[in-house]
């Protein structure tokens, strides 16, 4: 994992989901950590692939639940 | 009707408008006692406080055409075509507009529009075609009664959708008009997404509706703001379709136009389908947010999946307020 990539990742999440830095860890839970709910996650998706320059299918967020699995379905598209 | 012979291109403008709500106030602590939701929730998520139930999408699009022209000093004798958008006609058949036609003594001619959401910017693209081709007057309306094809019991979608009407009356100019592009679009490849069997109820797959949503009325507007010339900074007010305001504040923000550059009232009414832009039109007009000369942004998306946008400069009439 860079540093720099997840430096741009939580960047994004701060801005869409109004957190803060260091709510956003590889282990935070989108629901319980973060109070975001699915359309929260499509936002911070749609933010990651103008990031990223990356596509991300609606099906594959189904199962994403952590900062770790969105992180790494980004990472895994580049 | 005018001879079908075409004259030289012309141009139309907005003379008047009204709308039309039902009596029937449906407040977010109403599902609150049915549903496993709250009004906090809604509230959050939606940007929906409440929205009105009833009536019928004839006598609401009645209503919303009846008061639009007497603003405009009109009566029926003076329409040459009513064009009603809707996608929650009365009947299969025939169209609702003609209900509408009969009740306002209108003796031109008379169609329903199905656009779903996009349905009024649609309309108002047909409007100053035809008028272009000849007609003098058009009575366009957005008219909707979704609550009769909402299930109550369903979480997801009865919190959203409410009924309502809006109407504006377009009149022939001598000059090029109002109207200074618009984009008209639709990928029917994703109709599944939001759709309803006849006599059946709505379905939604809200995440990717959203998704789109957002996707396409940035790209639609910036089709219709490039054919101008003009950017998103000239704009004085965007009219966006009303479903959702996070759909809106991420569509706002990637066209970098703020807040109080756009025009919303679905606290009260909801998802009005094609009665939602003219609601929000309307709204802004009647509380002075728009002034002569000032460029409005419509912009609409829906089922199809449709979307439709359309930048005017504003030629016509206004009311005291904004004098």
């Amino acid at each position: 994992m860079s540093d720099e990539q997840f430096e741009q990742f939580k960047a994004c999440a701060i801005e869409v989901l109004a957190v803060s830095a260091d709510q956003v860890t590889m282990e935070a839970r989108f629901g319980d950590d973060l109070d975001a709910d699915s359309l929260d996650l499509v936002e911070l998706v749609m933010k990651l692939e103008e990031v990223f320059d990356v596509t991300v299918d609606e099906s594959e967020l189904e199962n994403i639940e952590t900062v770790g699995q969105a992180y790494n379905l980004v990472i895994s598209k580049k | 009707m005018p001879a079908s012979t075409i004259p030289a291109p012309r141009g139309a403008t907005i003379s008047g408008w009204g709308t039309a709500l039902p009596d029937t106030v449906v407040t977010n602590a109403h599902y609150e006692a049915r549903l496993d939701t709250t009004d906090e929730w809604i509230t959050e998520r939606t940007g929906i406080r409440e929205r009105r139930h009833g009536s019928s999408t004839a006598q609401l699009a009645i209503e919303a055409g009846r008061a639009a022209l007497d603003m405009a000093g009109l009566t029926g004798d003076d329409i040459d075509l009513i064009l009603l958008a809707t996608t929650s006609p009365d009947y299969q058949i025939p169209s609702t507009a003609s209900q509408v036609q009969e009740e306002l003594g209108i003796r031109g001619g008379a169609c329903d529009i199905n656009a779903a959401c996009s349905g009024f910017v649609y309309g108002l693209v047909q409007a100053h075609g035809l008028i272009a081709m000849g007609l003098n007057r058009v009575l366009l309306i957005g008219a909707e009664t979704l609550s009769r094809l909402t299930d109550q019991e369903d979480r997801n979608t009865a919190i959203l959708f409410g009924d309502g009407a809006g109407a504006v009356v377009l009149e022939a100019t001598d000059d090029a008009g109002q109207l200074l592009a618009f984009d008209l679009g639709s990928d029917g490849s994703a109709r599944k997404l939001l759709d309803a069997p006849i006599g059946g109820y709505m379905q939604m797959n809200g995440k990717e509706v959203f998704r789109r949503a957002v996707t396409v009325m940035v790209q639609s507007a910036n089709t219709s703001l490039a054919a101008t010339g003009i950017s998103a900074d000239e704009l004085a007010l965007v009219v966006p379709h009303q479903a959702n305001i996070r759909i809106i504040e991420a569509a706002c923000s990637r066209l970098n136009v703020d807040a109080d550059r756009v025009a919303t009232v679905l606290a009260r009414t909801g998802n009005t389908s094609s009665a939602s832009i003219p609601l929000a039109l309307v709204d802004a007009l009647d509380n002075g947010r728009v002034k002569k000369g000032d460029h409005v942004l419509l912009v609409g998306f829906g089922a199809g999946m449709s979307w439709a946008s359309a930048v005017i400069r504003w030629t016509g009439h206004l009311p005291e307020v904004a004098s």
